[in-house]
C-alpha cells in the first residue's frame, strides 16, 4: 500500500475531543477538575505587564541625564496619573521652572542615569481564556489552563478566517452542491452558524455579516471574493486574527467547490445544536487547520460508521475515494483504480509517481499521487 | 560494535570516508562522500523525514533513518548496534566513517532580532551579521526606525526571537543611544518560543564604552524576567569606514549550539556525534560560496527558492552578503508572491491564455494544499512564471541591501564632480558576476535544464558572461560544513558532483530599439558559429556540458558586454545542456507594454530556447 502524501482533512461522526485551554503567560486557572463548562466560561485568566511607555526626561527637563533622579517629583514604584506633574527643573535662581507631567497612567518603573529616560509602566492587561468547547474538565495544567474534554462532532476545514466564536447551527443551504447566494441568509439567522453548501459568494458573506451571524461553513470560496472581504489580498496562510465580525471556513477549497456530501450531512443533521467554531489556519510547520465542534449527547452519532476506521487512516489503495487536489482534474471526485509503482511522465514534463483515478463517470484519468487527498466517506 | 566515544583527531590526511547530513524542517538528507583514486566524490544519498516533532521528538532519528540509507545503497556498515555513527579507527577498517558533521534548519532554523542604533548604519551592520550566520531576522529595531518607541516596545513583546543581536555606536563614541536601545529590550521581556525556563541570550556587539552600562541594564532586568543570558563581543562596527562582523557571526554560531540546539529533541546527542560544530543550513551554504568565489577568485551568486522563503547569497570582491525574503517562496507564500508580484507581472512571462479569476484561485489552493504539483503544462509555466517574479523580487531586496557602507566620510576632489559615489550603493554587479547558481524545488526539478537557466536570466537578469549553474541535489550546506573541516574535499565534489553546469549567459547592457542591431558573435573551439543579433532578440547556440568555446562579441554603440560600451570582448564560455545564450533583450530587461507584442516577444524566447517543447497544452490545461 502506498501512502497519500496529502492527508484528507478529519471528519469525524463522534470522537473524544480535548481542547487545551492555556493562558499564554502564568496566571489564575478558575475550574478544577470535574467541573462542567459551557463554551463561554472563563477558565483561566491573568494579567500582563501593561505597556511601557518611555519618556525622555533629560530632554524635557534640559538637564543631564544623572540629575534627573533629583529632580523627580514622583518616586520609581509610585502611581502616577495621566497630565499630572512627575518632575520639575530648578530652573535659574529659583525661577523659570519646567514641570514636566505624565504621558500616561502607570507606575514608574525605571529612570536611567545615563540615558535620562523614564519608563512608566500602563496598568496591567488582564487577560482571560474561555472555555470554548463545553464539556468537562479533565486535567488542571496548574497556572496555565486546562484541558477540557466533551464527546463531538469533528469538521476540520481547509481554510479559514477569523477566530473562536460559538452559535447554533443553521442550514441554508438544501444541499451540498447549492452554491450559498445572499438571499439564502435571513435575519433570523443572527448569532448563527451557517451552513452553506458549495461556494459561499461575496455578497452572501456580506448578508451574514450584516445580519449578525457567528460564522458561515461553506465548501468553497473564489479568492477575489476573500480580497473584497478582506480588503486586502492575503498572502501568508496565517489567519484568525482578523476582525471582519464573522468567522469563515472554507472546507475544501478556492473555486467552485460543493462541500464533501458526508461533511454537509454531518453537519445538517446538527442543526439547531451549538457548534464551537474557530477560523484559525496555519498553513507552515506544525499546520493549523479551521474546526468545527459539535458536543453530543451519550450515544449520539454512535452508530456512524467513521470510514476511516475501516482502513489504516493515510493509506492509499484500489477503491480508495480520492478527491483530486490540483487542476485540470481540481475538486474531482473518484475511486483509485490503478496504483502503478514506476513513476510516469506528466503533462508538465516531470517524472512523478502517480495513479489512476476512476470518477463517478467511468472516465479514467492519471494523476500525481501528491495531487490527491483521501476523502473519508 | 559501537562508535568511538573519544572521536579521533582531525588530520585531513587520514579522511577518506565522510558522512554529512541536513536536517531540514521536512527531510534529513544524507552524504557519503569518499576518496576514489585520489579524488574526492560524492558516491552516495540517502534521506528520510525530519524527527524533530512528535511523535519522534528526536532529531537522531531522521539521522540514523537517512545514514541507514547511506548504509543499505553503499553496502558499507555505517549505524553501530547502539544506534550511533561507526567512527573507523584506522584507514583499513571497511565499516565506518572518518568523519561525520552536519547542518541544520530544523524547527523552523534560527530566529533572532536584532536592534542598532541607526538603521542605515550600526543595525544595518547587525543584520549582516545575523543574516550571514544563517538567521531569519524577525525584526530591526533601531532609534530611527521612525516607530514610536512604545511601538517598538511593543513589537519586541509579540516576537519570540531565539536570540537579540544588540549593536550601535563606535568605539570610543556616543553611548546614550545604545543604553536606550537596551532599555527598551530589557524591560520588554522579550519571551523565547522555547518557553519559561529558557534564558533569552542576548549579544551585545556595539560601542565598548558602553558595555558596563549594557551589563547592568540586563542584570538589572534579570530578576524580574527570569533571566537574561548576555555575551559581550567585539564592536561590529568599531568605525563608520570599518565593519567587522567575524566576532559577532562566531557568537551566534556558537549561542546557535549552546542554547538554541541545545533546546531542540536530540540535539543535544547530534552535537555529541559530529566532528566540527553543527552549523544552521543557510550559513554553511554562505560558506561554500565564499569558499569558491576565494579560490577561484571570481563573484558568485546563489539562490535556494524554497516553498516559504528565498534565501539568496552573494560574494562580490570578497564581501559576502545574504539575505532571506521571508514571505516570497513557491507553496507556502505562493499567494505572497503574487500579492507583492501582482498578477499582471506574473501574466507578463506568459504565451498561453490564462483567465486571471481561474488563476487565482488555483494560487491560493497552492498555498493550502503546498505539496501538489503542476500536472499539466499550462500549470508548470504558470508556476515557472511565479517563480521568475518570486526570484526578481528576492534579488531586488537583495541587492538593495548588498551596499557598500553608509556613513563613511568621502573626501571629494573637483575631479570627483561628475563621478559622485554615495555610501550604500548596492555592490552587485550583474556585469561582474562570474557564477550563478541556481538550488531550491522550481529551479531544481524544472522538467528541463532550459528552463531552469530562463528563469535565472529572467529574474537576475545577468550582463555581459556569466556561467548559469544548479545545485545537483542540494549539497552546498553539506559541503560548507565540510569546508570547515576538509576545504580541499569540500571544492573536489562541488566542482565534480555538486554543481550541474547549465550553459553561459552572454547579454548585452543597455537599451535600444527593437530590431536594430545590438551585437555580434564570433565562436571557435567547442563550436564554430557566428552572426549578428537584433536588439530584442534571443539566440541559442549548443554546446555541451564539459564543453567550452572562445565567444568574441562586437557589441553595438550604446551596448556593453563587459568591456565597456561598444567595446568588443572575447572571453572562455563553458557549454552545457542549456547551450550558450545570446541575449539581447536589453539591460534593464523590458518586454514591451502592448500585450500582443508581449506574448509575441515571450513566445519567441520560448520558440528560441526549446524550453517547453514537446508540452502538450491541451485546450483546457489537462
Amino acid at each position: 500500500m502506498a501512502k497519500a502524501y496529502t492527508p484528507g482533512l478529519k471528519v469525524a461522526a463522534r470522537t473524544t475531543h480535548r481542547a487545551r485551554r492555556l493562558l499564554p503567560i502564568s496566571g489564575e486557572v478558575r475550574v478544577s477538575v470535574g467541573d462542567m463548562v459551557v463554551a463561554s466560561d472563563v477558565v483561566a485568566e491573568t494579567f500582563m505587564d501593561g505597556d511601557i511607555t518611555p519618556m525622555n526626561m533629560a530632554n524635557r527637563l534640559s538637564c543631564p541625564a544623572g540629575d534627573v533622579a533629583s529632580l523627580m517629583l514622583k518616586q520609581i514604584g509610585e502611581s502616577v496619573e495621566q497630565g499630572a506633574p512627575i518632575a520639575r527643573s530648578k530652573g535659574i535662581f529659583g525661577a523659570f521652572k519646567t514641570e514636566v507631567v505624565s504621558d500616561a497612567t502607570g507606575t514608574i518603573e525605571q529612570v536611567s542615569s545615563v540615558t535620562g529616560q523614564l519608563m512608566l509602566r500602563g496598568a496591567p492587561i488582564p487577560v482571560q481564556v474561555r472555555a470554548y468547547l463545553a464539556g468537562k474538565v479533565v486535567e488542571v495544567l496548574p497556572k496555565e489552563g486546562c484541558i477540557i474534554e466533551n464527546e463531538v462532532m469533528f469538521v476540520q476545514g481547509i481554510f479559514g478566517i477569523g477566530g473562536e466564536t460559538e452559535g447554533v447551527i443553521r442550514v441554508a443551504c438544501s444541499d451540498h452542491e447549492q452554491t450559498l447566494e445572499a438571499d439564502l441568509i435571513t435575519s433570523d439567522m443572527k448569532g448563527s452558524v451557517i451552513l452553506g453548501g458549495a461556494r459561499m459568494t461575496a455578497a452572501a458573506l456580506r448578508k451574514a455579516i450584516e445580519v449578525g451571524a457567528a460564522a458561515v461553513v461553506s465548501g468553497g470560496l473564489d479568492d477575489q471574493d476573500l480580497k473584497e472581504l478582506l480588503g486586502r489580498d492575503l498572502g501568508v496562510a496565517i489567519t484568525g486574527s482578523e476582525k471582519i465580525g464573522i468567522t469563515v471556513i472554507v472546507t475544501e477549497g478556492f473555486g467552485d467547490i460543493a462541500m464533501a456530501a458526508r461533511t454537509w450531512r454531518l453537519l445538517a443533521e446538527r442543526a439547531g445544536r451549538t457548534a464551537s467554531v474557530n477560523g484559525a489556519t496555519q498553513i507552515r510547520a506544525g499546520v493549523m487547520r479551521p474546526e468545527i465542534l459539535v458536543p453530543l449527547e451519550p450515544g449520539e452519532n454512535e452508530n456512524e460508521i467513521d470510514p476511516t476506521l475501516a482502513k489504516e487512516a493515510g493509506m492509499l489503495d484500489l477503491g480508495t475515494t480520492v478527491r483530486v487536489i490540483r487542476d485540470p482534474y481540481f475538486g474531482l471526485l473518484g475511486e483509485v483504480s490503478a496504483l502503478p509503482t514506476e513513476p510516469a511522465v506528466l503533462g508538465s514534463g516531470s517524472r512523478a509517481r502517480v495513479l489512476e483515478v476512476r470518477f463517478p463517470d467511468g472516465a479514467t484519468a492519471v494523476v500525481p499521487r501528491a495531487n490527491v487527498e483521501l476523502i473519508e466517506g | 560494535m559501537h562508535s568511538d566515544p573519544d572521536l579521533p583527531e582531525l588530520d585531513p590526511d587520514r579522511i577518506k570516508v565522510i558522512v554529512a547530513t541536513d536536517c531540514g524542517s521536512t527531510t534529513t538528507k544524507a552524504i557519503m562522500i569518499e576518496e576514489v583514486d585520489g579524488v574526492y566524490r560524492q558516491t552516495f544519498r540517502g534521506e528520510a523525514p525530519t524527527t524533530v516533532e512528535e511523535p519522534f521528538a528526536d532529531v537522531t532519528v531522521g539521522v540514523v533513518n537517512s545514514v541507514t540509507e547511506l548504509q543499505e545503497l553503499s553496502g558499507r556498515q555505517l549505524i553501530a548496534e547502539d544506534g550511533t555513527i561507526i567512527r573507523r579507527t584506522s584507514t583499513d577498517d571497511a565499516v565506518g566513517c572518518d568523519i561525520y558533521i552536519s547542518t541544520s534548519s530544523a524547527g523552523g532554523g534560527l530566529q533572532m532580532m536584532v536592534a542598532g542604533v541607526v538603521r542605515e548604519m550600526t543595525a544595518a551592520s547587525a543584520k549582516r551579521a545575523a543574516l550571514g550566520a544563517g538567521a531569519i531576522v524577525m525584526d530591526v529595531i533601531a532609534s530611527n526606525d521612525k516607530r514610536r518607541p512604545h511601538e517598538q516596545i511593543q513589537r519586541i513583546r509579540e516576537l519570540r526571537p531565539d536570540m537579540v543581536l544588540l549593536s550601535g555606536g563606535t568605539d570610543g563614541g556616543n553611548s546614550t543611544q545604545v543604553v536606550q536601545l537596551a532599555e527598551l529590550v530589557a524591560p520588554a521581556k522579550p519571551r523565547p518560543r522555547f518557553g519559561g525556563a529558557y534564558q533569552l541570550p542576548i549579544i551585545y556587539a556595539g560601542n565598548t564604552d558602553a558595555r558596563g552600562e549594557i551589563e547592568r541594564v540586563f542584570t538589572a532586568e534579570d530578576d524580574a524576567t527570569g533571566g537574561f543570558d548576555l555575551s559581550v563581543v567585539e564592536n561590529l562596527r568599531p568605525t563608520m569606514e570599518r565593519e567587522n562582523l567575524g566576532p559577532a557571526r562566531d557568537c551566534i554560531h556558537d549561542v546557535f549550539l549552546e542554547h538554541v540546539m541545545a533546546h531542540a529533541p536530540g540535539y543535544d546527542k547530534l552535537i555529541d556525534w559530529t566532528n566540527a560544530p553543527i552549523m544552521p543550513t543557510p550559513g554553511a551554504v554562505g560558506d561554500i560560496l565564499q569558499t569558491i568565489a576565494r579560490t577561484q577568485g571570481i563573484n558568485a551568486v546563489g539562490v535556494d527558492i524554497g516553498g516559504a522563503t528565498t534565501d539568496v547569497f552573494s560574494v562580490f570582491d570578497g564581501t559576502f552578503n545574504r539575505t532571506v525574503s521571508a514571505n516570497l517562496g513557491m507553496s507556502y507564500s505562493i499567494s505572497n508572491v503574487c500579492a507583492e508580484a501582482g498578477m499582471d507581472q506574473i501574466l507578463r512571462w506568459v504565451h498561453l491564455d490564462m483567465e486571471e479569476r481561474e488563476l487565482r484561485n488555483r494560487v491560493k489552493n497552492k498555498m493550502i494544499r503546498p505539496t501538489t504539483i503542476p500536472q499539466s503544462a499550462e500549470a508548470l509555466v504558470f508556476e515557472q512564471a511565479v517563480a521568475r517574479e518570486a526570484l526578481r523580487l528576492a534579488y531586488q531586496q537583495h541587492k538593495e541591501f548588498a551596499t557598500t557602507l553608509k556613513g563613511v566620510q568621502q573626501q571629494r576632489t573637483v575631479g570627483d564632480v561628475f563621478s559622485q559615489e554615495v555610501g550604500g550603493a548596492s555592490i552587485v554587479d550583474g556585469m561582474t558576476l562570474d557564477l550563478l547558481v541556481a538550488s531550491g524545488g522550481v529551479l531544481s526539478h524544472a522538467p528541463k535544464m532550459q528552463q531552469t537557466a530562463m528563469m535565472l536570466i529572467d529574474s537576475f537578469e545577468p550582463e555581459g558572461f556569466t556561467t548559469l549553474a544548479k545545485d545537483s541535489i542540494f549539497m552546498m550546506p553539506h559541503l560548507g560544513v565540510l569546508s570547515s573541516v576538509h576545504e580541499r574535499a569540500a571544492m573536489e565534489v562541488f566542482d565534480k558532483d555538486c554543481l550541474v553546469v547549465l550553459g553561459t549567459c552572454i547579454a548585452a547592457k543597455g537599451q535600444g530599439k527593437p530590431g536594430k542591431p545590438c551585437f555580434s558573435y564570433r565562436m571557435t573551439g567547442g563550436t564554430t558559429a557566428n552572426g549578428d543579433l537584433a536588439y530584442g532578440q534571443l539566440v541559442v547556440v549548443p554546446l555541451g556540458a564539459g564543453e567550452t568555446a572562445e565567444v568574441e562579441v562586437s557589441p553595438a554603440r550604446g551596448f556593453d558586454l563587459g568591456n565597456g560600451p561598444g567595446k568588443p570582448i572575447t572571453r572562455t564560455a563553458k557549454g552545457g545542456p542549456a547551450g550558450i545564450i545570446l541575449d539581447a533583450r536589453g539591460r534593464r530587461l523590458e518586454l514591451p507594454e502592448d500585450p500582443q507584442a508581449r506574448r509575441e516577444a515571450v513566445t519567441r524566447v520560448v520558440k528560441a530556447t526549446g524550453m517547453y517543447d514537446d508540452l502538450e497544452v491541451a485546450p483546457n490545461g489537462a
